[in-house]
């Protein structure tokens, strides 16, 4: 099939400001949108720059906006979209670097503030310490986060300031505060209780359905309000 | 001197090995990890079914079952001394990892759940043994998110999306790293008296891989330019399941749950090439099993690939007929629901790429070009090694896939490459910070950054009519049909005058994007100078070896043959002009003998 793929472009060494810039190919319905950037680089104009890696939806190199949404360009396949018109451009709330890349490090710098790694400093035994499933079962959904910051860059609340902390930083918190291995949960509440925490969440669900690994996001944050009011984590 | 930095220890590369090297160092020297991707995209997080310990939570276990196996698995090309170190380090390590909060999956009683995997036995009945220990399908990915949040923790210096282009050595010893940082187009040099090398494999030579784009074998290509031979480079490991047409991983943790290849005619095919272990045998048995079945035309409908099945009728009536037991000595039965429990991501995956509900339907899957077993060599500290005599190069470390211990020999084991990453990353960590107490700063030319400057204006102002995708293409095409499963002097030597030729286009391709700010298509283009390197020195490593060993299986010399062949092969380019010596293999225990699973 032939798809009309419209590029988000701007390259701030020449431009003076963003464009669109279209390009007619043909595309297999199984395709990933990945593909046809690709396909656009090697073929029509290698100055278009964008991130990947993987190309399987695991490293969270590509998250960018497909016709309005934020996806991973390597898990959106061309008749996913319905559409021979495919629109892409940079995910939102971030500043734009060059075309499709934006600057993370504002994503990355509030994944850090929320001391998004464990703590335990009990003397560790000999071998594992024990956890069992069902404790396990409790955060496993939030482990599975590769911060593409699909989420983050969804959210108009992140939009609208960027020193909340976001959805994917929640997220982070949140896999720690429910793991009974952990000791920090109350340090990371106290984090989540101020001024940039969870109370900017206003439960829009944008971060929900721009997942692509379908962690239920708006629920985690509520589960992380609830142990803020509650002080008590279940 | 602008954009100067000096660091005790520089790593390049940030996923397993890398991390692990630097949350070790960085306990006594001043560190700083170069990564071309932020570190969470590394591919480390790909990897999918679990890293192998003998920790025995679910049935008997040893180490020194685990050291046997993966002698085994090498074809009897793996250094025993390092093998042995690996495996028995493997138990300490796997706590380790747990103690840093790796959320593993769990046993009924709170232990570290572990799962079947190919090549890995109880060493007394021979059958498949539970060794791979798991978090879901996307245990690298626990690992890499485990490793970065205690380096975060531990305030390691991370450098994000710096490509590292070269690597300075004055007066024999590593003296830095010449770095571009991708969003200013900056030359940056990073003065070390001790470099990691950690940057990963290069299976993006091949046209069907499970490796990531950026898997362009940055680190092995600098190092050989900086005239260290690379070792065992003819071994590369084609993994049986990948997602038909794109290569993508499929786990052999699917197989370890009880799934099994199918090929045209219904037949659960693996039984005739491994009676004893089936499915579960090494991956190089069954990439080879796979392909015999398509050339007798037993592809799914006469095409290039076979079917992976995983519904949970299909497991538990093969589970039956082989007696399978649960660690409780109940019959082994599973339900769609647990292996969507324990499979989250090859379900999602199938669903995703192949339209394809695993519970329900098979998964058409061909193999895939994925692992590379050579690499720089090094020994089992993580210290690189430049000659036939093991000569240590002071103060350059390597480790993971860019490095060869060898652990790996021939043929690596599934859950060997993840716990290749933590015990050897560990050991390059802590050796070099120790190395790098003692050592001072080699002073540095005049001008670090002229070489590499040199290497990328030849890019920049080339002005011709060449693709470098094209040239990416056509390599891959030859390298998967000519340098893959299987092997023969005539297709190796075309292979070879292709790489040649693309070599020589590669330095007319069209003028590219002239700008600094993340210039990908510089970089993309000097990743392909990479590949085509290391497809040359693979090919003509491979076309010297005239034996079959593990993944190296020649048609022309369809043996192995341990009078001529039980050794190394190091391969030097100097200057353009490949030259091969070799080095004998360390055998402690075990006596090469026919490997049957």
């Amino acid at each position: 099939m032939q798809v009309t793929l419209k590029i988000f472009r701007y390259n701030p060494e020449t431009d003076k400001k963003p464009h669109y810039a279209k390009y007619k190919l043909e595309a297999e319905p199984t395709d990933r949108v990945l593909d046809l950037l690709e396909y656009v680089k090697g073929n029509f104009d290698g100055t278009l720059s964008f991130r990947r890696s993987c190309a399987h939806g695991i490293c969270g190199s590509d998250a960018m906006r497909i016709n309005g949404r934020n996806r991973l360009a390597c898990k959106m396949l061309v008749h996913e979209l319905h559409s021979s018109k495919i629109t892409v451009e940079p995910i939102l709330g971030l500043a734009i670097i060059k075309d499709l890349i934006v600057d993370m490090e504002p994503f990355f710098a509030n994944y850090r503030s929320v001391m998004p790694y464990f703590v335990n400093d009990e003397p560790a035994p000999k071998q594992e310490r024990l956890q069992s499933p069902e404790d396990r079962e409790r955060f496993d959904d939030t482990t599975k986060c590769i911060l593409c910051a699909c989420c983050t860059a969804s959210c108009p609340s992140f939009w609208a300031n960027d020193e909340y902390a976001g959805p994917a930083a929640i997220v982070a918190a949140h896999r720690f505060i429910f793991d009974s291995r952990d000791r920090a949960a109350a340090e990371r509440l106290e984090i989540l209780n101020q001024q940039f925490g969870v109370y900017r969440c206003h439960t829009i669900f944008n971060c929900t359905d721009a997942c692509p690994r379908e962690i239920q996001v708006t629920r985690a944050i509520g589960e992380v309000k609830r142990a803020i009011a509650t002080g008590k984590i279940d | 001197m602008g954009n100067y930095h000096q660091f005790d220890v520089v790593v390049i590369g940030a996923g397993g090995a890398g991390l692990m090297a630097a949350l070790y160092a960085s306990k006594t020297a001043s560190t700083a990890v170069l990564s071309k991707l932020y570190p969470t995209r590394s591919h480390t997080g790909t990897a999918q079914g679990g890293v192998g310990a003998a920790l025995g939570n679910e049935g008997e276990d040893h180490p020194e079952w685990h050291t046997f196996d993966t002698v085994k698995g090498s074809d009897y090309l793996g250094d025993q001394d390092a093998i042995e170190f690996m495996c028995f380090e493997a138990v300490q390590a796997v706590y380790e990892l747990e103690h840093y909060g790796l959320p593993f999956s769990r046993t009924p009683d709170g232990r570290i759940a572990q799962r079947p995997f190919g090549g890995h036995t109880n060493n007394v009945t021979g059958k498949p043994v539970s060794r791979a220990c798991y978090a879901a399908d996307r245990t690298g990915h626990m690992i890499l998110q485990t490793l970065y949040q205690q380096c975060i923790k531990n305030h390691v210096n991370f450098y994000d999306e710096y490509q590292v282009l070269d690597m300075l050595i004055e007066n024999g010893a590593a003296a830095g790293v010449i770095a571009l940082e991708l969003a200013t187009g900056e030359l940056h040099t990073f003065h070390a008296k001790a470099i990691i090398i950690a940057t990963g494999g290069h299976g993006r030579i091949w046209e069907i891989t499970s490796n990531a784009y950026t898997f362009t074998g940055d680190g092995p290509a600098i190092a050989m330019r900086r005239g260290i031979p690379l070792e065992d480079m003819e071994f590369f490991q084609f993994h049986p399941t990948g997602i038909y047409r794109l290569g993508i991983l499929i786990t052999e943790g699917v197989r370890g749950e009880g799934g099994i290849l199918v090929n045209d005619k219904g037949e659960r095919f693996m039984e005739k090439y491994a009676p004893k272990v089936k499915d579960l045998a090494s991956r190089d048995v069954v990439s080879r099993a796979m392909y015999l079945e398509m050339r007798e035309g037993r592809g799914i409908g006469g095409k290039r690939y076979l079917y992976l099945d995983m519904r949970p009728e299909t497991v538990n009536k093969y589970a039956a007929l082989d007696g399978r037991k649960r660690t409780d000595g109940s019959p082994y039965m599973v339900t769609g629901e647990e292996l969507l429990s324990k499979l989250p991501d090859i379900v999602d995956f199938a669903r995703t790429y192949l339209g394809v509900d695993p519970v329900a339907q098979p998964m058409p899957i061909q193999p895939t070009a994925h692992y590379a077993m050579g690499g720089i060599p090094t020994n089992k500290l993580g210290e690189v090694v430049i000659d036939e005599g093991n000569t240590v190069l002071p103060g350059l470390y390597a480790a993971g896939e860019c490095a060869c211990v060898s652990v790996h020999g021939a043929n690596r084991l599934g859950t060997n490459s993840l716990l290749d990453l933590i015990v050897f990353g560990k050991y390059a960590g802590l050796q070099a910070a120790e190395f790098s107490r003692g050592a001072s700063f080699q002073t540095l030319p005049s001008d670090p950054t002229d070489n590499i400057r040199q290497q990328l204006d030849l890019i920049r102002n080339s002005d011709g009519e060449e693709k470098a995708y094209t040239i990416s293409n056509e390599m891959k095409a030859v390298m998967f049909d000519e340098v893959g499963v299987f092997r023969s002097q005539e297709g190796m030597q075309k292979a070879l005058d292709k790489v040649h030729e693309l070599q020589e286009r590669l330095k007319h391709v069209r003028r590219p994007d002239q700008g600094k700010i993340f210039n990908t298509e510089l970089i993309n283009t000097w990743e392909l100078g990479n590949l085509l390197d290391l497809a040359e020195i693979t090919t003509v490593s491979a076309l010297r070896r005239t034996e079959s060993r593990g993944g190296h299986a020649r048609e022309d010399f369809p043996s192995r043959d341990d009078a001529n062949w039980l050794k190394h092969t190091l391969a030097w380019n100097k200057d353009g002009a490949i030259s091969l010596g070799y080095k004998p293999v360390t055998i402690t225990k075990y006596q090469p003998k026919e490997r049957v699973y």
